[in-house]
């Protein structure tokens, strides 16, 4: 395509990619902004088109989100275009393949800003793949994009400040949440108060959400944790439990909870196909997820990519602004940001190591599993067959034990039971989990052959 | 703005902007699809493009992630089995 190239492409127009292409367009560029939604806003400010008024009591900072549109407005919209992959270098410019449909668009630009964001990390448990059972953000998205319901009468667990906003939402909206269940103690927060005190705005988001959780009687209960799911078609019931300090189940602790639907979170696993597709160093981060190593001015290892937001370190909307902003100021290639913003992402960054520190997924999980119980979802690979893999087959990594067992090779490519696996492993093999083996795809969304067939000149690269 | 697209031979309403799984979960309906394997039923899982559980054959086309694909007035919407071509048997 003889286009001429964008002085930047940002990918994702969630908060980290809005406040990207408002700063880089500020700095003076020629900014293309891509994403899959039909709207700007992510999964954060997830909404339908038009008007947010409907739903504005199910979001958080909208005059953020609205002071970044227009600031970003200035951007060449490619909106409903799924990036598949992204190629290229700052010396022969970068190239952004995306698909709707059949229709493959190309996006050249010699900078690009990579704001993916990232998704609910799951860990599997008994019947976790009855119909009912969602992830907490696939509860949330339903209700903040479409006005919908996941179920009347819902159970809400895993670990995490987010599963706060979801359990409130739903409450506001006429579901009687039968309890929340945080797997950990968010008491510990205590411990982080010089953490916290500097983003007080935080402190009184949290305190929003607890109020309406008191408002509507939902019963909030730590160190438990929703730990097999129940039903024929659908879900009827669970079963939750007290955990130990390494989340095994506490004996005798076990009791049963009707429910039609459950939303289940364990904190995120950040997007990183196109950061890897160009070879972009990695870091596991203090909540355990693989996330992008970037600099002072969010620049990758790779010269010409930056990567803001959930990628490089899994911080909440605040945080991804932030970043986005420097982000934005640096691929614009003008003065670097100023020293305020750096400061904001400084105290940002100290509040989400605060978190993560309050928050961790302990490895107790693996107990509740029965040989039986999924862990690949897509091609029904038990935790049993898994261990076999490692145990009986000799695997002594995640990749051969995917190899062997399958697991992660179906639809989602090990997007949704990539960690578990990775975890199995290591508790398998003595190590720590190897994200980055179970990470790599170097198609992000689905493609046909015809569009792939169409593009040697990227075959010959892979 | 009310419209409706038809689901396994009856009529599932919708409104703007919703999509085929929210206006399917808003309807009632929970699951969509029966596994490849035990043959096991799935509907929305991650709400998000992420997980492909919520596989659907819309206009004759499967394999659409009904929480991506906007429901569109007059679609036929058909619920699939295991990799949804089976109709391409003989």
């Amino acid at each position: 395509m003889a286009t001429s190239p964008y002085d930047v492409a940002v990918v994702g127009a969630g908060p980290a990619g809005l406040a990207a292409a408002a700063a880089a367009l500020a700095g003076g560029a020629r900014v293309a902004l891509i994403d899959a939604g039909r709207q700007p806003g992510g999964q954060y400010w997830r909404h339908r088109p038009g008007d947010l008024g409907a739903v504005a009591d199910l979001h958080h900072d909208l005059g953020a989100f609205r002071r970044l549109v227009a600031g970003a407005a200035g951007a060449v919209r490619h909106f409903g275009q799924h990036v598949w992959t992204v190629s290229g270098s700052a010396a022969d410019g970068f190239t952004v393949h995306a698909v709707a449909g059949d229709a493959e668009t190309e996006v050249p630009a010699r900078r690009l800003v990579l704001a993916p964001g990232a998704y609910d990390r799951q860990v599997p448990f008994r019947g976790w793949d009855l119909p009912g059972v969602h992830t907490a953000g696939g509860a949330q998205a339903l209700l903040k994009g479409h006005e919908v319901l996941v179920g009347r009468r819902v159970v809400v667990g895993g670990t995490g400040p987010f599963l706060l906003p979801v359990a409130a939402g739903l409450a506001a909206r006429g579901a009687r949440v039968a309890g929340v269940y945080e797997a950990n103690r968010p008491a510990g927060w205590i411990r982080h108060a010089g953490a916290v005190l500097p983003v007080a705005a935080k402190l009184t988001e949290g305190a929003g959400y607890a109020a309406a959780l008191a408002r509507h009687r939902v019963p909030f209960h730590t160190r438990q944790a929703i730990v097999a799911a129940h039903g024929g078609d659908a879900v009827e019931a669970v079963t939750v439990a007290r955990l130990d300090h390494d989340w095994r189940i506490v004996a005798g602790s076990e009791r049963v909870v009707e429910c039609d639907a459950v939303a289940v979170g364990w904190g995120f696993t950040p997007q990183l196909e196109l950061p890897l597709a160009l070879g972009c160093a990695t870091r596991v981060d203090a909540d355990g997820s693989l996330v992008v190593e970037v600099d002072e001015r969010q620049t990758t290892s790779v010269p010409g990519v930056h990567v803001a937001g959930e990628a490089c370190g899994v911080g909440g909307a605040a945080l991804a602004v932030a970043e986005g902003s420097i982000a934005g100021v640096a691929a614009a290639g003008v003065t670097s940001a100023p020293a305020s913003l750096r400061r904001r992402r400084r105290a940002l960054r100290r509040f989400a190591a605060a978190m993560h520190a309050v928050h961790p997924v302990r490895a107790g999980w693996q107990s509740w599993l029965a040989d039986d119980t999924l862990v690949c979802r897509c091609e029904e690979v038990s935790a049993g067959e898994v261990r076999t893999a490692l145990d009986e087959l000799g695997a002594t990594d995640v990749r051969t034990a995917k190899l062997l067992s399958r697991a992660g090779m179906g639809w989602c490519q090990g997007r949704v039971c990539g960690y578990a696996t990775a975890c199995l492993t290591a508790s398998c093999t003595g190590t720590a989990p190897d994200l980055r083996g179970v990470s790599e795809r170097p198609i992000a969304a689905p493609i046909s052959l015809g569009t792939l067939a169409g593009d040697p000149g990227h075959i010959g690269q892979q | 703005m009310s419209a409706a697209f038809e689901f396994d031979g009856r009529e599932v309403a919708f409104t703007d902007g919703q999509t085929v799984g929210a206006a399917l979960v808003a309807a009632g309906v929970r699951s969509w699809r029966t596994t490849r394997r035990e043959g096991r039923p799935r509907g929305i899982f991650c709400g998000i493009g992420v997980c492909f559980d919520c596989l659907v054959t819309v206009d004759d086309v499967p394999n659409q992630r009904a929480c991506l694909v906007p429901a569109a007035a007059g679609a036929i919407v058909r619920s699939q089995e295991g990799d949804g071509r089976g109709h391409l048997a003989v």
